[in-house]
């Protein structure tokens, strides 16, 4: 039993409700939102070090033992994301104060700010897979709030195919829940395991591993994507850059925890749709980044072009790519929120988001655009940012498994991904420069703060990169052996 | 316009609502062992405040009853949260519950549960949740 498990869902849950009382208050709703996640980070930071000296904590709620009551658990891979998600909401939640209007603010933003990382921390805790579709609800909805803030006509249109699609994966979710319970009695994940590893995995069960494949992947976008170009466009720029940075990797998480812990039993037919899909969405992701000269286009595809290179690793199953796969995801999130951001600072200050009206940025923002520079060299895997690290583990997983073919789509979308992103900066931040600082739209002024902060984080996670592949081996470690979690889940007790 | 002639409607209403509140506050009280409990009660509740709202208008409800029902919600959720987290101090997994009998002066041997902290949490929660998503209906022409 250990209660703090449960901190990284309570704090932002009770400050957005407490905001929602002192709604007229904005300065207070500031101030306290930025110190929930800052709470919400450090409580993560103690979670980690926690589970590194004393294995997976768990929380039974209630008391309730599992598999009748509800767990929460918190191994590495979990934490990581927590953290992450903390950082990343910190600095969308910087951007926002600049950039999101008073409008916005005063029609329960920052609420429903702290409800979504409430619904993605909730996600990445729980251990019951009926809770987990609570929390991703409890996630959509905000999202749904979010993507509609506003109320501008393209917001309003994009939020209604938003709205559709989440709604009918949702309901195959819970399709799928209902089978898997039919099928096994219980939804606690651990024990699912333990039936699952017992009955094994016949043709019905693979049947319906592939339901929840297809679940997860139109939250993931992964090969499901048609709705993502559309909805990460239409909202403001802190809110498209969290979704970019968090949204998707929800999906990402679920279809690990899903795929290493539960139905692993038959990897050459799962494992191999995933990676087939995930070549799949790397390619078709990396012909939209190349083809559109609209920045938020560009972007919205690069997020697909990551979610196949993370589940490329998912897919080769081996120590060395989930290792891989767990730090592309952590840097995947900092660096698509980067990429927002200073996309959408570029179309804030030119008021246009079409390349070629854009040009010469660098001779009057030069911090922006060096920015920008390091974002896109991290972006496509260049040693010593922190992609390329899991770039490597992932490829050489891939390699090991046989899947020679998956590991070449990664190298070859990566050169991709660089050609689109130095497309940007070669339009956008080199050439003449037309604006003067006079003519600009908007000012830097307060945004470059958050933008500057995950630069850094890139820059550290990439020349840092040996004091964190200590936790990265610990939460691939834990993920490979799904034993470690039924242990920690059923510690001492009887197992119906 | 032709103002109808609802006198029926409203004296029925006003009798109505004291007992389908009083009902719910019934319910409320039953789901500690018996079926009720404060999502029902809290619905049983919403639904006398929706009747006033049919048998009279808006601003009419409006007036009498000042409340904005989004904070309802969210002190609901709190309460029961915060209940909840009062198992923290105990050092006690959260949500845990705990009840006790006591002796009081006009009910006698009482049940007293933290349970029915949470549960009235839930109740205003659900109240607010209802009204706010009936009012913002209405609301829309």
């Amino acid at each position: 039993m250990n209660n703090i498990v449960l901190l990284p869902i309570i704090i932002p849950l009770i400050t957005g409700m407490i905001m929602v009382i002192f709604r007229k208050n904005i300065r207070f709703q500031r101030a306290f939102s930025v110190f929930a996640i800052l709470a919400t980070g450090g409580v993560s930071v103690f979670l980690m070090a926690q589970i590194r000296t004393k294995g997976i904590q768990t929380l039974q709620l209630g008391g309730w033992q599992a598999p009748f009551g509800i767990s929460m658990v918190a191994d590495m891979f979990s934490a990581l994301l927590l953290l992450t998600t903390s950082f990343v909401s910190l600095c969308c939640l910087l951007f926002a104060f600049r950039s999101i209007g008073k409008e916005r603010e005063a029609s329960y933003f920052y609420p429903m700010f702290l409800f979504l990382i409430t619904g993605v921390n909730g996600s990445f805790l729980t251990g019951d897979l009926f809770n987990l579709y609570v929390c991703f609800e409890v996630m959509l909805i905000s999202s749904y709030v979010l993507i509609s803030l506003g109320g501008t006509k393209k917001q309003l249109r994009e939020s209604i195919k938003y709205v559709l699609t989440n709604i009918v994966s949702s309901f195959l979710f819970l399709v799928a829940i209902a089978y898997l319970y039919a099928m096994t009695g219980t939804l606690n994940l651990a024990h699912l395991s333990v039936r699952i590893a017992e009955a094994g995995q016949d043709g019905l069960m693979t049947t319906v591993a592939i339901l929840f494949l297809i679940v997860f992947s139109m939250k993931a976008a992964l090969f499901l994507f048609f709705w993502l170009p559309g909805s990460y466009s239409a909202p403001p720029t802190a809110i498209a850059a969290l979704f970019a940075g968090l949204l998707t990797k929800v999906g990402i998480y679920a279809l690990f925890r899903m795929f290493t812990l539960v139905f692993y039993h038959e990897p050459q037919i799962t494992h191999l749709i995933i990676g087939v899909l995930g070549a799949l969405t790397m390619l078709l992701g990396a012909i939209g980044a190349i083809a559109y000269w609209d920045i938020k286009k560009i972007l919205t595809y690069n997020v697909m072009v990551g979610v196949g290179f993370i589940m490329a690793g998912l897919a080769s199953f081996t120590p060395v790519a989930m290792a891989g796969s767990i730090s592309y995801l952590i840097h995947d999130m900092i660096i698509k929120a980067l990429i927002f951001l200073i996309g959408g600072t570029m179309i804030h200050l030119t008021g246009t988001s079409k390349l070629k009206e854009i040009s010469g940025l660098i001779g009057t923002h030069s911090y922006l655009g060096w920015m920008f520079f390091i974002a896109a060299l991290s972006l496509s895997g260049i040693p010593p940012l922190s992609g390329f690290l899991g770039k490597v583990f992932i490829t050489q997983g891939t390699f090991e498994t046989g899947y020679y073919w998956l590991g070449a789509m990664g190298l070859i979308t990566s050169l991709m991904v660089l050609f689109s992103i130095m497309k940007i900066f070669m339009n956008g931040f080199w050439g003449e420069t037309y604006l003067s600082q006079e003519m600009e739209k908007g000012t830097t002024k307060g945004l470059m703060f958050p933008i500057g902060l995950l630069t850094v984080a890139t820059i550290a996670l990439g020349v840092g990169a040996e004091g964190i592949f200590e936790y990265v081996n610990l939460a691939a470690e834990s993920l490979m052996n799904p034993k470690l979690y039924i242990e920690a889940v059923f510690r001492g007790n009887v197992m119906p | 316009m032709k103002k109808p002639n609802d006198v029926i409607l409203h004296s029925v209403t006003k009798v109505a609502v004291v007992i389908i509140l009083t009902f719910s506050i019934d319910l409320f009280f039953a789901g500690h062992h018996d079926p009720g409990g404060g999502f029902i009660g809290g619905l049983g509740f919403a639904s006398a405040l929706t009747l006033l709202l049919l048998a009279f208008d808006i601003e009419w409800v409006r007036e009498n009853i000042p409340i904005d029902f989004k904070v309802i919600t969210a002190s609901g959720v709190l309460i029961a949260v915060l209940t909840g987290l009062g198992s923290l101090v105990f050092d006690a997994p959260f949500l845990s519950q705990t009840f006790n009998y006591f002796n009081l002066p006009i009910f006698g041997k009482t049940e007293l549960a933290t349970a029915v902290i949470f549960d009235f949490g839930v109740a205003l929660a659900v109240i607010g949740t209802a009204v706010t998503i009936i009012l913002s209906i209405a609301e829309d022409r």
